[in-house]
């Protein structure tokens, strides 16, 4: 489970996020929406550690990331596609990883098959499309076998059979019971996966629903979820 | 292409099986050693320094042989035949530090250290494996090109030119710490690349430091110079830990030796309290 409890980050006089609460239980995808600029990939990363809350805490199961154990078993994430060096190759970038948290090198074939990238592990990941770079990373979660995913608009870059297969990838393991949490700035992409929703705008929390609730408030997912963040985006011509 | 799920992405025992303990410094430096030897820049820059550190120790003790007869007698009694073999290391240590830089500011510049921290999030074991792993593997290479190094220059030398073996007092201690420098040199280059973060200003940094200090303190007085030279990197790499002739106002080879492991240990102290502090 992720609970994150009066989160507030702040960049130079820039409130990211502000306040945030909310929790992410295990047997579900979890959405967490919200336009661009709203604070999704700020509170991903101060969930995984990357960077310091300046209020509020963020924990895995309990723990603050910098706590776990096996970090990469415990918890597997992916915040930006291009998360590796472009002159190692899949292969040895996972290698790396696995290593790390003492995972057995089979492993990384095992990932390697799952996000379809065997045929293209020699090459060195520089090489690789957006799509393959998206996989790789999904490839790199799945290290560890983790209880806890957290995915940042991991449909990026995808081509349709590849969002499909990502769908169902993240409804099979959270069928498992793993908590599986993912972001998106497009309902659409979002609601055919998810049960649970946590939207937020301008850092704050909108509202903790889920997709069934959303819908019902409105003609369609889309104008609900619009109708929720319409408050909370400032810039103009969102509509188009 | 779609995948079953089910079957791959769990293994026995499901989700949490994780062994009982924790992540440690060992598994931490074997992801390190994973990435340093898995980049072909690394391995070629290692080739390209060797060769040309080699070669300009050739060719450096040739010309000597070649120019002997020309020399003064009181520049043929200071000339050292080990400090001079080790030309090549004014480039060596260039490459060493740009390793050392380049292990930490590539990892923020591809998004790296996004994954690095996440299988790692213990940022001072992070650093210290990093430091632990470049110092160790700089060191074997550097070892390894400072004796051959010696060997082919020293080949080069022909009577009436002194020419220097290993029993040469001191000659030993030069290769050995020729090695060692670039290992010191790649540890200050992953120090500085932890406080600048990004490498072409980590690297210039770092060139101004090794290169253009020493003309710095040229305008100044000949006291002013003989007191503050001694302590530059590079100065010390050439008067101190290569020359077995004695140079006047520098600091022994142990002197040095030492004064280089200071450097390292604030410039990497500093880089590793700040990536604790900052955020990723």
């Amino acid at each position: 489970m992720i609970a994150v409890q009066g989160l507030t980050k702040r960049y130079g006089r820039t409130t990211a996020v502000d306040r945030l609460s909310f929790e992410v239980r295990p047997g579900q995808v979890t959405g967490f929406l919200g336009p661009n600029g709203a604070g999704k990939s700020t509170t991903m990363r101060v969930i995984m550690g990357l960077d310091a809350a300046d209020g509020g805490r963020a924990t895995i199961g309990g723990r603050a990331y910098q706590q776990l154990r096996w970090p990469l078993r415990e918890v597997g994430a992916m915040l930006e596609a291009r998360s590796f060096h472009p002159g190692r190759t899949g292969r040895s970038h996972l290698r790396a990883l696995a290593a790390s948290n003492d995972i057995p090198a089979a492993r990384v074939e095992e990932v390697l098959d799952v996000v379809g990238l065997s045929a293209v592990a020699g090459r060195r990941a520089g090489t690789y499309s957006l799509g393959m770079a998206q996989r790789l990373g999904v490839a790199a979660a799945l290290l560890g076998d983790p209880a806890v995913l957290l995915l940042d608009e991991p449909v990026n870059g995808l081509d349709p059979e590849g969002i499909r297969w990502i769908r169902g990838l993240l409804g099979g393991l959270a069928a498992q019971g793993r908590t599986v949490f993912v972001s998106s700035h497009l309902i659409s992409e979002i609601a055919q996966a998810a049960g649970p929703l946590v939207v937020i705008g301008q850092g704050r929390l909108l509202a903790q629903t889920t997709v069934a609730e959303l819908s019902r408030q409105a003609a369609s997912l889309e104008d609900a979820f619009l109708d929720l963040t319409s408050a909370s985006v400032s810039y103009p011509g969102r509509m188009s | 292409m779609t995948h079953a799920v089910g079957t791959a992405t769990t293994r026995p025992g499901g989700p949490g099986d994780a062994p009982s303990g924790h992540y440690r410094f060992r598994g931490i430096a074997r992801m390190e050693w994973v990435k340093l030897l898995s980049l072909r820049s690394v391995r070629w820059t290692a080739l390209a320094t060797a060769v040309i550190t080699v070669g300009l120790g050739m060719l450096v003790l040739h010309v000597a042989v070649v120019r002997w007869g020309h020399m003064s007698r009181a520049d043929q009694r200071i000339f050292d035949p080990v400090s001079n073999g080790f030309t090549g290391l004014a480039l060596a240590q260039l490459a060493a530090a740009a390793i050392g830089v380049l292990a930490v500011t590539s990892e923020y510049s591809s998004g790296m250290i996004r994954a690095t921290l996440a299988a790692a999030p213990g940022r001072v074991r992070l650093a210290a494996a990093k430091a632990v792993v470049l110092a160790a593997a700089v060191l074997v290479i550097g070892e390894v090109l400072a004796f051959v190094t010696f060997f082919a220059s020293e080949a080069m030398l022909r009577a009436p030119v002194p020419r220097a073996t290993l029993a040469t007092p001191g000659a030993l201690r030069a290769v050995v710490l020729a090695g060692a420098y670039l290992a010191l040199i790649a540890v200050i280059g992953m120090g500085a690349g932890l406080i600048i973060r990004h490498s072409a200003a980590a690297i210039t940094t770092l060139c101004v430091v090794i290169l253009l200090l020493p003309a710095l303190t040229l305008p100044f007085s000949a006291s002013v110079q003989h007191a503050t030279q001694k302590f530059l990197p590079e100065v010390i790499a050439e008067n101190s830990l290569t020359a077995v002739k004695p140079i006047p106002y520098s600091l022994t080879p142990w002197a040095g030796l030492g004064m280089l492991m200071l450097y390292a240990a604030v410039v990497a102290g500093a880089g590793t309290w700040l990536l604790a502090r900052r955020d990723a």
